[in-house]
């Protein structure tokens, strides 16, 4: 990799955005890339937009993503996979989850709506859009909260980091009982890839 | 040894490395992981929370004058709280090494107001460092103890919420051991009557000039030379952002950001055919330069002094100036999407309270705390909110001027009351104001992630301590009007807010649930809506719980029928009690027909 690679993940407060970020970062840096990370918290855990620059390459300077130049955006909520759209660069790919997370400012508002199907927005914009059925896999195998291992699975197609790196920091990161289903949902993830049928 | 680190957490590893022997804070975003880093994972640094900023930075001062190392963190507006001692602290110099950490919050992630704090270094004449990455703030931070040692002055360390928050690579050391000191009396440096303190201030001015020799050798003030003619003077995560963008300039950054290396400076001018400063918030930097006579410096007009800085406003800065060429502009915009603020929790004990001071549309005085969050959509239950135990000070003014005909409420959560609001009910007595004070207690500090105070019986190290009963403290501060009640009884809450400020004298009304967040998470027996007696009256929506949505199913009206997520209700039970037609109920009485 000559170049800086930049990965914005976005979600709600209590997702799991920020354990995914670690994850990836981590993994990354075992590798041997220079690491940066980036995100906000603080009340964003009332339920507001929780959002993670993780930047990897030979040298990394600013911790926070440039604006429009983001590689891959990996969205838990399909709503704020399109509300943070202006972060992709031309030719990025989209990662989004089909989970819709309605806020209670939008619930029989008539100032605002949630979008009837915003990943179908999405790829209108963006090409390489690869709606994921997070929540239905997660569901299947029996955890909600694998939503962000599923997605880490579908991201590592596209990055420049070994596998068992990826396991290894899972292994590291979860807890002992949680392993063995997160590397399930991992490779669940493995198996979604850009085609005009995840669409 | 390298492990990636955030800001903070390099932080309390320089900490342990630096054989700092007491860390003293009150949380505050983005500060708080420093201590709790500590607590956590070196349990060998005694370290603490204080129930203000104030005692806390006193604390730190004991320990110094002690012997010991001691390191204080606080956010920006804490190092306001704190300001008193702080001033006078910066005269009587220190003993075992003293730093500040002050973590600012340009943009106002989580903050009321983002001043620029490196303008206290100044104000109180002590020396600066500000990292620009992790493996900085760890370095400068045992660097800070060794100057503060050197020069006997407090040391700040100034960092902000990306360098706080954001996470990079830190190589690891061993400790190195402090110098082994003893508590010396010594009243002339220690006690600043006047005459003592107007020796003292020589001393302070006597330092700087020691200081000003000292930033033109420190290597944390380096030159970057690229071979270019423009030369760009920089520091914290300003020079990260400059660099990212303009990597071929040429850089004087400034690790230790006050006093300034001015001879540095002067030579760097001097062998450059522009001078840019790129700082975040105000023109601190750029205005001692000027005013040292390099008047051509450029800065603030082309990068702005509100707000965060970006890599792409630090590009745009520069492309305006004619420095580089183009910007790689956004290809995507993003379109009209729906607000998602921060919003109580489901089953939050704050919400009662503020759905009956609503329906009494009176006037409320707020505070800093998850309550703060009353102020949003639809619940616009809070009028004001300004620093850190306002609220009660602000309700004796506007009731004594008769701001609001109908009445003024002060709400303040129990961890601001023990921080500032005490003074301000003492006040209240005294004067006997006829305000309403509600003391939203959840037994927690819990907008920074459920933080333990005097009143929950627990230290930051874990240790069991005594809980401040805030009943009887209330009553020995002179409130003849106490009640206790449960904020989950809606119609008990209106009509004790109703009879109270109709009862002359001050009072004071405490609520009794504790967060539902922490320390553990509480998840009742969830309601469910029965959907054929919904009515779809949007009642339940008006309460703002993020467990009640909109259902597909609709009324005759297509208003939207409410649907309850069970797996995020915690069964408050307070949508049930403004339900007109009872459709909500336990999901184990409910019987599908």
């Amino acid at each position: 990799m000559q170049e800086t690679m930049n990965i914005l993940i976005v979600g709600v407060g209590g997702q799991g955005v920020l354990l995914a970020s670690e994850i990836l970062s981590e993994a990354a840096m075992n590798a041997g890339f220079d690491v940066k990370k980036s995100e906000i918290h603080g009340m964003s855990q009332r339920g507001g937009v929780v959002s993670s620059h993780v930047r990897i390459g030979p040298v990394v300077y600013s911790p926070t993503i440039q604006e429009g130049q983001a590689d891959v955006l990996m969205a838990f909520e399909q709503a704020e996979g399109y509300r943070a759209i202006n972060w992709l660069k031309k030719d990025g790919i989209a990662i989004v989850s089909r989970t819709a997370l309605i806020p209670a400012i939008v619930t029989g508002s008539k100032q605002f709506h949630y979008p009837e199907d915003a990943i179908a927005d999405l790829q209108k914009i963006v090409k390489k859009t690869i709606g994921v059925e997070a929540d239905k896999i997660a569901a299947e195998l029996g955890n909600p909260r694998l939503v962000n291992t599923i997605l880490l699975g579908v991201l590592s197609n596209y990055m420049p980091l070994p596998t068992e790196l990826w396991v290894d920091t899972i292994k590291a990161r979860v807890k002992p009982k949680l392993v063995d289903v997160n590397l399930l949902a991992f490779n669940r993830g493995r198996g979604v890839r850009l085609t005009k049928t995840t669409a | 040894m390298r492990e990636l680190l955030s800001g903070n957490e390099a932080v309390a590893r320089g900490a342990y490395e630096a054989g700092v022997a007491l860390a003293v804070s009150y949380p505050g975003t983005p500060s708080t992981e420093i201590l709790e880093t500590l607590a956590d994972v070196f349990p060998q640094v005694y370290s603490q929370w204080s129930p203000n900023e104030k005692v806390a930075f006193e604390v730190a001062i004991g320990a110094s004058i002690g012997g010991g190392r001691a390191l204080c963190t606080m956010k920006h507006v804490g190092l306001n709280v704190a300001a008193d001692p702080f001033m006078t602290f910066a005269y009587t110099g220190v003993n075992g090494g003293f730093v500040i950490v002050s973590c600012d919050d340009p943009e106002m992630h989580s903050s009321q107001n983002e001043q620029d704090n490196r303008t206290y270094a100044k104000f109180a004449a002590i020396p600066m460092l500000n990292p620009s990455s992790s493996q900085e703030s760890k370095d400068m931070l045992v660097t800070g103890f060794e100057m503060s040692e050197m020069f006997d002055t407090p040391v700040m360390l100034h960092m902000t919420t990306r360098i706080s928050h954001a996470k990079g690579i830190v190589e690891l050391n061993d400790v190195v051991a402090g110098p082994n000191k003893k508590f010396i009396k010594d009243p002339s440096k220690y006690v600043m009557i006047p005459t003592n303190a107007r020796k003292r201030h020589v001393v302070v001015a006597e330092r700087m000039e020691k200081l000003r020799h000292f930033a033109e050798e420190t290597p944390f003030n380096v030159v970057e030379n690229n071979g270019s003619k423009i030369g760009v003077i920089t520091g914290g995560v300003s020079y990260q952002y400059t660099k990212e963008v303009a990597p071929d300039l040429d850089y004087l950054k400034l690790g230790m950001g006050f006093p300034l290396p001015m001879k540095k400076i002067e030579q760097f001018i001097k062998s450059h055919d522009r001078i840019f400063i790129v700082e975040e918030l105000e023109p601190f930097w750029e205005e001692m330069i000027k005013a040292a006579g390099f008047l051509q410096v450029e800065g603030k007009k082309y990068f702005g002094a509100l707000g965060e800085l970006s890599p792409i406003r630090v590009a745009h800065g520069l492309k305006e100036a004619g420095v580089i060429s183009s910007v790689t502009e956004p290809v995507y915009s993003a379109g009209d999407m729906f607000p998602r603020p921060p919003v109580l929790c489901p089953g939050c004990p704050h919400r009662g309270a503020f759905m009956a001071l609503k329906k009494l549309g009176v006037a409320v005085t707020g505070d800093i705390g998850c309550y703060t969050l009353g102020v949003m959509e639809p619940l616009n239950a809070l009028d004001t909110c300004i620093c850190m135990g306002a609220s009660i000070g602000n309700a004796i003014g506007m009731e004594r001027v008769k701001g609001s005909e109908k009445g003024t409420v002060a709400v303040i959560g129990d961890s601001t009351f023990v921080h500032s609001g005490i003074t301000g009910l003492l006040d209240a007595v005294w004067n006997q104001s006829n305000v309403t004070i509600i003391i939203l207690d959840n037994r927690a500090t819990a907008m920074t992630g459920g933080q333990q105070h005097p009143a929950t019986g627990k230290t930051l190290m874990g240790a069991d301590s005594p809980s401040l009963n805030l009943v009887e403290l209330v009553k020995a501060l002179g409130v003849k009007n106490v009640k206790e009640l449960d904020p989950y009884d809606f119609d008990l809450v209106l009509n004790t807010i109703k009879t109270e400020m109709e009862t002359p004298g001050p009072s004071v009304i405490i609520t009794n649930r504790p967060c539902v967040l922490m320390p553990v998470r509480i998840m009742n027996e969830p309601y469910v809506v029965d959907s054929e007696l919904c009515t779809a009256c949007g009642a339940c929506f008006r309460i703002s719980c993020p467990a009640i949505a909109a259902s597909h199913e609709t009324n005759k009206h297509g208003h939207p029928k409410a649907l309850i997520d069970e797996t995020l209700c915690t069964g408050c039970t307070l949508c049930t009690q403004v339900c007109p037609p009872e459709a909500i109920m336990l999901k184990s009485h409910f019987v599908k027909a």
